[in-house]
């Protein structure tokens, strides 16, 4: 063989690194797009791993995606916002057991003239009836998260079904969904979370908080091993436990972003 | 614009800086291409070879084939990827969905239709005279092959270049089957994505850099080993 293909090889061999020897056992965890987006991961995830001696893989997906990952086994725990699709994981066998870990809050934004005249209303579905009323923009995430859902449970207290050239469903994460309201002047939900997070960088003003119905739980759960048994459930468990200890809710009461706390814990 | 400026130069800051994170993201891009490549292009090579040598019936219903699965998007290679290797999926005992072997395998079948078509065109081109005089000569079969390589090694490397500038610059297969994970299988094409939807443009824009020099590097590489462009004498 010519003597370049030996070279060429050998070259190209050298080049191509082998996967680096880290024999840390790995949890893969699916999660919404808010607790990365928001930056609260950032602050948690190196205390997490170096406490527990894991590594943890984070795939940051819509609540609904998440769920479905725990479905098919391919992670071994989640951590997610949507307690009614939550609750019926576990019920199905899915799932070991929900825990709650923390909430924050939903919250209404849109852009600064307010053509639907939300402005600090107490309720959220009056709210999404003023903007159908008016067919002012909204931007829905039409994802199927956690914040979709939400949504979704309000616009069917307001009693209205959504449609129109006003109703656009992006099918976007929360950051990517906030910027596409911000850009074309809508009026959207968030969790509270991540709009401290970009609200510096946004256009649109906090309309609507505090109304009741707004609460936004996290809860975490185990993808249960006995449908699953390869799962990595020794360490998840040990991870569910980090999440329900001082030290973590020192964390996540601690994690601020323009003086803002974001996420408050809850005891189990 | 100040914002655009000032992130691109928070850009440049990071990509000279030496900035963890964003060094990770574009090894580990290298790393799985680079890996990719590896495997799909001799298996690729072999196959185009076989189509060009060989007369057997169904041969050219298997060039087109080649030629059309060019292009499938990244995206429907992703699904299908994801689809069998899930654990609930065909393949979900072997545990490899986000991990860069997933990853690597949707790049392999990316490229592989690519190299093989862009390959075959050039052993197509081939003088049979240089295969025919090293087996008269008395090569053995692997020997003639490699002597044809050696012939006709400007359009592989083409082949080689193209295909490896399409699974670098790939977002959808990477992102379904990798997962993102940061440190993990974040690659360029995924973390652009996400760095944009967060608002945070310089680590998107130093990232674009890199592959914006990485392409166009590699198409003067194209340009380069096409020869001198004009008809040989």
């Amino acid at each position: 063989m010519p003597r370049y293909f030996a070279n060429l090889l050998s070259l190209l061999l050298l080049i191509v690194p082998l996967a680096s020897a880290d024999e840390r056992p790995v949890v893969r965890m699916a999660t919404t797009t808010s607790t990365e987006n928001s930056g609260l991961f950032q602050v948690i995830q190196p205390v997490f791993e170096e406490d527990l001696g894991i590594r943890v893989h984070v795939i940051a997906v819509g609540t609904g995606k998440a769920l479905e990952l725990g479905r098919r086994g391919d992670v071994d725990v989640v951590l997610v916002h949507a307690t009614p699709a939550e609750e019926a994981f576990v019920e199905a066998g899915y799932g070991v057991a929900r825990h709650e870990i923390m909430y924050n809050d939903f919250v209404m934004v849109g852009p600064p003239d307010d053509t639907a005249g939300v402005r600090g209303l107490q309720d959220a579905s009056l709210a999404l009836g003023r903007v159908a009323a008016v067919k002012a923009m909204f931007v829905s995430r039409g994802d199927d998260s956690g914040t979709h859902k939400k949504e979704l449970a309000l616009w069917k207290d307001a009693g209205i079904q959504p449609q129109g050239n006003w109703y656009r469903e992006v099918g976007q994460g929360m950051g990517k969904t906030l910027q596409i309201a911000g850009e074309t002047q809508g009026y959207t939900l968030v969790d509270r979370g991540t709009w401290l997070a970009y609200q510096a960088r946004s256009p649109l003003e906090l309309l609507v908080s505090g109304a009741a119905g707004l609460k936004n739980p996290y809860g975490i759960i185990a993808v249960n091993a006995k449908r699953f048994p390869d799962t990595n459930h020794q360490a998840a468990g040990r991870l569910i436990e980090w999440f329900q200890s001082d030290r973590a809710h020192e964390l996540i009461a601690g994690y601020r972003v323009n003086g803002e706390q974001l996420f408050y814990p809850v005891g189990d | 614009m100040d914002s655009l400026s000032a992130a691109t130069s928070e850009s440049f800051r990071l990509l000279f800086s030496g900035d963890t994170d964003l060094w990770v993201i574009i090894f580990t891009s290298f790393s799985v291409s680079l890996r990719a490549i590896m495997i799909a292009a001799p298996l690729a090579f072999i196959v185009a070879f076989l189509m060009a040598h060989l007369r057997y019936p169904g041969r050219r219903t298997m060039i087109a084939g080649f030629s059309a699965m060019q292009s499938i998007p990244a995206v429907v290679v992703g699904l299908t990827v994801y689809l069998v290797l899930s654990r609930s999926g065909p393949l979900g005992d072997l545990k490899l969905l986000f991990t860069h072997s997933a990853m690597i395998t949707g790049q392999v079948l990316l490229a592989f239709p690519l190299l093989v078509a862009i390959s075959h065109s050039t052993f197509q081109a081939a003088d049979q005279r240089v295969w025919e005089t090293a087996v008269t000569l008395g090569a053995k079969p692997y020997r003639a092959f490699f002597t044809l390589l050696h012939e006709i090694r400007f359009g592989l490397i083409a082949a080689f270049i193209a295909a490896f500038g399409r699974i670098i610059a790939e977002v959808g297969c990477s992102m379904m089957v990798g997962g993102n994970i940061l440190g993990y299988t974040r690659n360029i094409p995924t973390a652009i994505a996400l760095e944009t939807s967060k608002g945070e443009f310089s680590q998107a824009i130093a990232l674009g850099i890199v592959l914006l020099s990485m392409a166009l590097f590699l198409n003067g590489l194209l340009a380069f080993f096409q020869g001198r462009g004009v008809m040989s004498s």
